[in-house]
């Protein structure tokens, strides 16, 4: 909408920063999660002229409120999301802690939502269901502060809701892919998983991060987001938390049998899980293996470590080699015994 | 072919070729407690909202009183109470941006969250439930429900242009995982428990 000169404003406390420091949402609940105090002081000192020596969170919330009002009030046009839309009523269900949707729905006198068609449920009874699983999935309180429903405009008002398609109902028709539109944006699959809880939503690169990031992207773009099935250690943590029961796991691990079948896996990549199959398949040239690796790590120069080749030398030092492997500690200390 | 078109021709291709009849969703209601209004209390408390006691004797909108006389201006949507800027007279939502507290009647609260249900009907004008820095919400004890599954079986989910559950005020964490109150919307929210009169009577 900006590269048509239309200006927009999120009215989320977490979008609004990120917004401010054009950054992708780290995640899908909280946007600004990865970020401390210091960090928005300094974006909001930057943006909206705050005290860049104070970063108090009461203030700087208060900042934004007091930034953002005025411009609600002067808005045109009032844009939301849809968490839920009821086929029964045609009812679109939106759901907030801070009431920005609501002062954006209720404020300006055009209200226009914005309604992925995965969102539709066939009736209030089932609402019931998704709207006791959203919050207590996401935050762990019983329902979100402020759940609307919005079943025609306001007098003098006008409403207008888009559905948008972006791929899902062609995702729709794929047979492992498709219970992925279940998904309630809840975000437990991102707090339970060790991958993203050690690199954070932004290593992802995508609007959506974490497991179901992985498995919703490659469906937008399957180019663009070919690795991110192969960020993940699948050991099924997600699935385990995730309230409408996505086998996020093993859609991740058909995505990567998916995305060699579609030659978006790299040679490199290809020709080392090759060779990595070999050698794992086979324990004494294994072992060979790891003792001479360990041995070259600790006495070669570091130019043969740390170049174009050896993707896990990029930005990072390589760890010390052990000086014993577990196999042979084993084998010296408890070795032939039962 | 329309864009709508479209989407809906490959969803009728796309979909699932499963047989799963609609589930009937149960009430989930057999745990109910004896005092709705009591677990009401502690369910709005714990969501950062205000439970106002009424006073054991006298006037039972004293506690509601005392928050009038603090605020410079206030906007009452209830006949129980009068506020010094008529909402019927204010031409846009934009003319309540000043006003400091607002008194609304809820259609019914919601027990096992603490939710209270506003509808277009019950704010007269929407946007007052969230210009408004504070807000006070009348509920009649009687339009009290369990839960969630009762809750939509009312009718104003089918009547109403706009409703809106509200569980304690606006609230944010979104700065290192600090709670805060009045995020974007009210600061705060209390509310008191009191009977409607015959016109805010309305059956479930």
């Amino acid at each position: 909408m900006a590269s048509v000169g239309i200006e927009v404003t999120e009215t989320d406390l977490g979008e609004r920063i990120r917004q401010l420091d054009d950054e992708d949402p780290s995640h899908v609940v909280v946007p600004a999660v990865h970020k401390l105090r210091t960090d928005v002081a300094e974006v909001f000192a930057n943006t909206l002229g705050t005290d860049p020596n104070n970063s108090d969170v009461h203030y700087l919330a208060e900042s934004q409120r007091g930034a953002t009002r005025p411009l609600i009030l002067e808005a045109d046009a009032g844009m939301t999301g849809c968490n839920f839309a009821v086929a029964e009523t045609g009812s679109v269900v939106v759901c907030t802690n801070e009431g920005n949707a609501d002062l954006s729905a209720n404020v300006p006198k055009l209200h226009i939502a914005s309604i992925g068609i995965e969102k539709l449920i066939p009736r209030l009874e089932h609402l019931a269901v998704f709207v006791r699983l959203l919050s207590r999935s996401a935050l762990g309180s019983p329902i979100t502060q402020y759940t609307s429903h919005f079943r025609g405009p306001r007098q003098g008002g006008e409403m207008h809701f888009v559905l948008v398609d972006n791929g899902r109902s062609a995702r729709l028709g794929m047979e492992e892919f498709w219970t992925s539109l279940k998904c309630i944006r809840c975000g437990a699959c991102m707090n339970t998983c060790p991958v993203y809880r050690r690199s954070g939503g932004l290593s992802y690169g995508a609007t959506y991060s974490g497991p179901i990031g992985i498995i919703i992207d490659p469906t937008f773009n399957a180019h663009k987001y070919s690795r991110l099935p192969f960020a993940s250690t699948l050991n099924g943590s997600c699935t385990n938390v995730c309230p409408v029961k996505i086998n996020i796991h093993e859609q991740i691990y058909a995505w990567r049998r998916e995305l060699v079948k579609r030659h978006e896996v790299p040679f490199v990549k290809k020709a080392a899980m090759k060779a990595a199959a070999e050698l794992l398949a086979h324990p004494t040239a294994y072992r060979a293996a790891v003792n001479v690796t360990n041995a070259a790590l600790e006495h070669l120069p570091r130019f043969v470590i740390y170049n174009g080749l050896n993707a896990w030398g990029k930005h990072r030092e390589v760890p010390h080699p052990p000086k014993e492997t577990f196999y042979s500690w084993y084998q010296a200390n408890r070795g032939g015994k039962p | 072919m329309s864009s709508r078109e479209e989407i809906l021709a490959a969803i009728r291709a796309n979909r699932p070729k499963l047989e799963r009849p609609l589930p009937a969703v149960p009430h989930f209601d057999a745990a109910a407690p004896s005092s709705l209004l009591a677990m009401f209390k502690e369910s709005l408390t714990r969501m950062g909202g205000q439970f106002l006691d009424p006073p054991a004797s006298g006037d039972p909108l004293a506690p509601v009183r005392e928050r009038v006389a603090a605020a410079r201006i206030v906007c009452s949507t209830v006949p129980e109470l009068a506020g010094n800027r008529d909402i019927g007279a204010v031409r846009a939502p934009q003319d309540l941006a000043d006003v400091d507290l607002a008194i609304v009647r809820a259609s019914f609260g919601v027990a096992e969250t603490g939710s209270v249900l506003l509808s277009d009907r019950d704010l007269k004008l929407n946007a007052v439930g969230y210009l408004a820095q504070h807000l006070i919400v009348l509920l009649d004890p009687a339009h009290l429900v369990f839960n969630l599954h009762q809750a939509y079986q009312r009718r104003e989910f089918r009547e109403r242009h706009y409703a809106c559950f509200h569980t304690g005020p606006s609230a944010t964490a979104d700065i290192e995982g600090v709670l805060i109150h009045g995020a974007q919307g009210v600061r705060s929210l209390a509310v008191l428990p009191i009977a409607g009169k015959a016109a805010g009577g309305r059956p479930p």
